[in-house]
């Protein structure tokens, strides 16, 4: 893979990976893959596998234990209240979620795909300009996410979008702060298909266009669904940018995409934690399980395209 | 002109090359090849690493321009029009010239849709079904896949796979088609398959292959050009030239240049 990769950030470096290897696996001829990594040396990354899933078990079963009794449907259909604390829930919160999530969605699947396959397919790499935003997409993956929920206040709230505290700027600010990730998973799912695919189209007598859009881009598509998997899991969980762009925490009314306020999960989350009462403890762990059990929803639908993507060679 | 001996008529010159030189950058990779190629004819491209017989090859579909700093410089001419004018679209090019690789690339797809992108993308009219079936009876495919024509077509052999391009190729219905070292990743039984094929059609196609394997060329070929590669050891420069070219009986019998002599029975290359 690309020797570009040693000077990404953690998570992009994880998902350029995961991108180029989902790729990758349908190139690969059957057959051994040499021989086995020393016992040691299968031990130690065992350990380190092992405490990193001990880990999320652990904030889990914590999640689970403290938030157990308030697991009911009034957890999903309620909206937050600081009266009713009993029966508070997140119904706004979800709405609001899912809208952002949405709109995430909308914005980085043709802008990252569009950017990859523009750095990948017909960037001339020699020019200086094609570097310079190579560089700078690297750098942005590893950017502090308040860094963009300032960029989303000044740019999508206020002018020149003016778009006010509402949803859409906290989806178009949240689309920002992944779009890196997916670019650069984008980039290693399309580099991850062979030239001779492309030289095989354009062989036939296809443009340029037409064999990446009917060839390396569909190949390179469920590599690309990865990029997007890992954004859409950190948009779900991102607090931060939100609380800049406007994600209020008491909103008791549905939220409009491009009018009114709204929140978030890990807005309503962070909210209910830091307060005092013993109630909102337990709504606030349940509320993690809940943020897992939405983005579990969410991503099983991407991995199901993903698959059928696959299969349908 | 070279007129092939034992032949009534002049076949009709589908490439004719006059001195043409490649470059990759400001290297020289091949220089001044002067070379025809004859209608339904399988004219082989051989010699040594190095010796630029791909370059040749690739030059004359301007797969070329895909390798940026890629230059060719004076005239391949197709049907007496120059592939490389100001006018010509290579898009076009490659249309007419069809090209087979070194090693199968089948598409990630079905094997059905491996062969219906191609006339897909070219909007041919016709039943699809027919165009590929066609085009699998072309390969002498058929009757090994007629019954999985939906399956992926990496589950197929290497021989299947590379006549499974070849059925690509024929699909859009070329005028030549092009093979680079075909037969370089694939087993003898497979060889000796696409041999066979090759021979089949040259009846409807021209066919310039460029092969590593003397034997090959010997076998298949009706024309050989022997291509070899000077190296210039101050400059450090290696460049590729055509040798000669002639009947392939004759470049494997008497050759006029000791250097295909010595290439031919082995004592070089």
């Amino acid at each position: 893979m690309s020797d570009s990769f040693s000077q990404l950030p953690g998570r992009a470096k994880f998902a350029a990976a995961g991108a180029g290897l989902a790729v990758q696996n349908q190139f690969k001829s059957q057959g051994s893959r040499g021989n086995g990594p020393s016992i040691v040396f299968s031990a130690l990354m065992l350990l380190a596998l092992t405490i990193a899933i001990t880990a999320i078990i652990a904030i889990l079963a914590w999640a689970f234990f403290e938030g157990r009794t308030r697991l009911d449907m009034d957890l999903i259909f309620n909206g937050p209240s600081t009266v009713n604390k009993a029966t508070a829930g997140y119904s706004v919160a979800i709405l609001g979620t899912l809208q952002i999530v949405g709109g995430v969605i909308a914005l980085i699947v043709p802008l990252g795909a569009g950017a990859a396959l523009y750095l990948e397919q017909f960037a001339d790499k020699s020019r200086w300009w094609n570097r310079l935003i190579e560089l700078n997409i690297q750098n942005l993956a590893g950017v502090p996410s308040i860094v963009f929920g300032i960029l989303g206040l000044a740019f999508f709230v206020r002018a020149p979008f003016n778009l006010g505290l509402v949803a859409a700027a906290g989806s178009a600010t949240i689309a920002l702060l992944v779009l890196p990730t997916v670019i650069l998973a984008s980039r290693e799912a399309i580099k991850a298909v062979p030239p001779s695919i492309l030289e095989g189209s354009l062989a036939l007598g296809a443009t340029r266009w037409q064999a990446v859009w009917r060839q390396v881009l569909p190949a390179a598509a469920p590599g690309m669904l990865t990029g997007v998997i890992l954004a859409v899991s950190r948009a779900i969980g991102e607090a931060a940018p939100l609380l800049l762009v406007g994600a209020l925490t008491f909103v008791t009314f549905a939220p409009n995409f491009f009018e009114g306020g709204y929140s978030a999960l890990p807005v309503l989350i962070y909210n209910y934690a830091g307060r005092p009462q013993e109630e909102f403890q337990i709504l606030a762990a349940a509320g993690v399980l809940l943020m897992l059990a939405v983005l579990i929803v969410i991503n099983s639908f991407a991995i199901w395209l993903r698959a059928r993507y696959e299969r349908s060679w | 002109m070279n007129v092939p001996i034992g032949e009534e008529t002049v076949p009709n010159e589908v490439f004719t090359l006059k001195d043409v030189s490649v470059y990759y950058g400001k290297n020289l990779a091949v220089e001044k090849v002067n070379l025809p190629v004859y209608e339904n004819q399988i004219t082989a491209l051989i010699g040594p690493s190095g010796c630029g017989k791909s370059t040749i090859l690739r030059s004359l579909n301007r797969m070329n321009d895909l390798i940026p700093g890629a230059k060719v410089t004076g005239e391949v001419l197709y049907h007496g029009q120059d592939v490389y004018g100001a006018d010509v679209d290579p898009v076009q090019v490659r249309k007419v010239i069809g090209m087979v690789f070194q090693k199968p690339n089948p598409f990630p797809k079905s094997i059905y849709d491996n062969i219906a992108f191609g006339p897909q993308t070219l909007g041919m009219k016709g039943n699809m079904d027919d165009i590929v079936e066609q085009a699998l009876v072309g390969a002498a495919l058929w009757d090994e896949v007629k019954d999985r024509l939906k399956d992926n077509a990496f589950g197929m052999s290497g021989g299947q796979q590379q006549r499974l391009c070849i059925a690509r190729a024929i699909a859009v219905q070329p005028d030549v088609i092009l093979m680079d070292e075909p037969c370089s990743a694939l087993d003898p039984v497979s060889t000796f398959k696409i041999e066979d094929l090759m021979n089949e059609l040259k009846k409807d196609y021209t066919i310039v292959i460029v092969t590593h394997n003397m034997q090959q060329a010997a076998r298949v070929a009706d024309r050989t050009a022997f291509f070899t590669v000077v190296s210039d050891d101050e400059a450090g420069s290696r460049v590729g030239t055509l040798v000669e070219h002639d009947n392939t009986d004759k470049i494997f019998s008497s050759p006029a240049n000791e250097k295909t002599l010595d290439y031919v029975t082995g004592r070089f290359g």
